[in-house]
């Protein structure tokens, strides 16, 4: 059983570290802002979940688990709401997503 | 691991902090600070000094990172262009990294028990808090007890610091008091609307904001046992009040907790804490000694912590918040 979770935890906390890694790259190498923000918030969700859940079943039913729920649950909260607004606030800062433009300028010719 | 994790992150530190100086654009700069401040808190926590670690990500990553986009909204972007001596700058910059790296020659190796701050003070506080207090954590008996002038003297810089800033800032209250909310409506610029408009922040910002009330408070009587005390709570505290005030517009947060409550709450932690000494002295003890404020010394000690860290977190609440609102309140010239 012990061994058991420890393969479980082991392959959570790989996917979730190839997630911060792809979200990483992502926020490096994507064109614009809107295609960064929507790399860098898969570090904030699938990654932090990921390596979260790992770390819990690593902590076994003990407080430091339920502390690990905690953060998760105001990770989850948090995370997605601040892309939000950064990029709500970018488009009305008024920078346009670049895909957008090039389909209103086919729209205008 | 641990070595190699702290190389890590002073790494990271050491680059942010380039970062920091080479960066023209002072928003970005701003943001850099925030995730100096996290990086170091993290480097506190690694050193297992979790009291600080808290107090520079409460103040250092979040708080201060607040007041300064609040200042940025108030000045411009952009750096002003650099006209003064590099030259100079540079030799005096050298100079004093290269007695600060000769000076770490003398000291004591990372974690040596022989080092002379671990045969000081430091065994005689750790022997006698379990015997004198009876608090688990000794850092805030040091700071409540043992070292309560410092702490108090601590507050009233605190104080100090939110008087001076509402000095600058031509504090509101005398004449925005008299006319009441009318005076704060018309101070209020769009800008000073909140986030009204965006759905999302605004519904998670309203789920949270309780939550985070809580923590504060168990941050603040959660002191005597764990990490946290009035420091770390005044901050995580102000910020869910700030939280509110981005969420709601200023006006909104004002009329909740007005000027003049602010104020009092300022000046009323540091009485408090001030009066607690006081206190000592008319039952017969010294200034800030807790021991006489009950029959059982321990007890007396207990209480006397337990009101002068409630000081700390009211003066820092009410100093954070009216900083903010100096910051936020006035207008763009």
């Amino acid at each position: 059983m012990a061994l058991l979770l420890d393969i479980a935890s082991w392959a959570l906390l790989s996917i979730g570290g190839a997630f911060v890694f792809i979200g990483g790259v992502g926020a490096l190498r994507m064109p614009d802002l809107y295609t960064r923000i929507h790399a860098a918030s898969l570090t904030d969700t699938m990654g932090a979940v990921l390596v979260i859940v790992g770390i819990m079943l690593q902590a076994g039913l003990s407080l430091a688990a339920v502390k690990l729920a905690a953060i998760l649950l105001f990770l989850l909260l948090t995370s997605p709401t601040a892309s939000n607004a950064l990029a709500s606030a970018a488009l009305l800062a008024g920078l346009r997503p670049s895909g957008e433009v090039a389909a209103d300028e086919e729209q205008s010719k | 691991m641990i070595v190699l994790f702290g190389v890590f992150l002073l790494s990271l530190m050491v680059i942010t902090a380039l970062a920091i100086v080479r960066t023209h654009h002072l928003f970005v700069a701003v943001i850099l600070t925030g995730i100096f401040s996290l990086l170091m808190a993290a480097n506190f926590f690694l050193l297992d000094a979790a009291d600080v670690a808290l107090t520079e990500a409460a103040i250092g990553a979040g708080i201060s990172t607040v007041l300064f986009l609040g200042a940025l909204a108030l000045t411009g972007e952009h750096e002003r262009a650099n006209t003064s001596n590099r030259l100079l700058a540079l030799s005096v910059v050298a100079v004093t990294t290269l007695l600060v790296i000769y000076a770490t020659f003398d000291k004591p190796r990372f974690g040596d028990p022989l080092a002379p701050v671990h045969q000081h003070v430091a065994p005689w506080y750790l022997d006698k808090t379990a015997e004198a207090i009876d608090i688990p954590n000794v850092v805030t008996a040091v700071l409540g007890s043992f070292r309560g002038y410092d702490t108090l003297g601590e507050v009233f810089v605190v104080f100090t610091a939110g008087i001076g800033v509402l000095f600058l800032f031509g504090a509101r209250p005398s004449h925005g008091s008299g006319a009441g909310a009318g005076a704060a409506r018309t101070n209020t610029t769009k800008p000073g609307q909140g986030l009204r408009h965006y759905l999302i922040p605004r519904v998670v910002g309203r789920l949270l904001i309780p939550f985070i009330f809580l923590f504060g408070l168990y941050v603040q009587f959660h002191g005597d046992y764990g990490p946290g005390g009035g420091f770390q709570a005044g901050a995580i505290i102000a910020a869910a009040v700030i939280l509110y005030a981005l969420l709601e517009g200023e006006e909104q947060a004002l009329r909740v907790l007005p000027h003049k409550l602010l104020i009092g709450l300022m000046a009323g932690g540091a009485l408090l804490y001030g009066g607690v000494g006081v206190a000592a002295l008319l039952l017969g003890g010294n200034f800030l000694d807790y021991s006489v404020l009950a029959a059982d010394p321990i007890v007396g000690q207990h209480i006397g912590i337990l009101l002068i860290e409630a000081g700390v977190g009211i003066t820092v609440t009410g100093v954070l918040i009216s900083v903010f609102h100096a910051f936020a309140g006035r207008r763009r010239y």
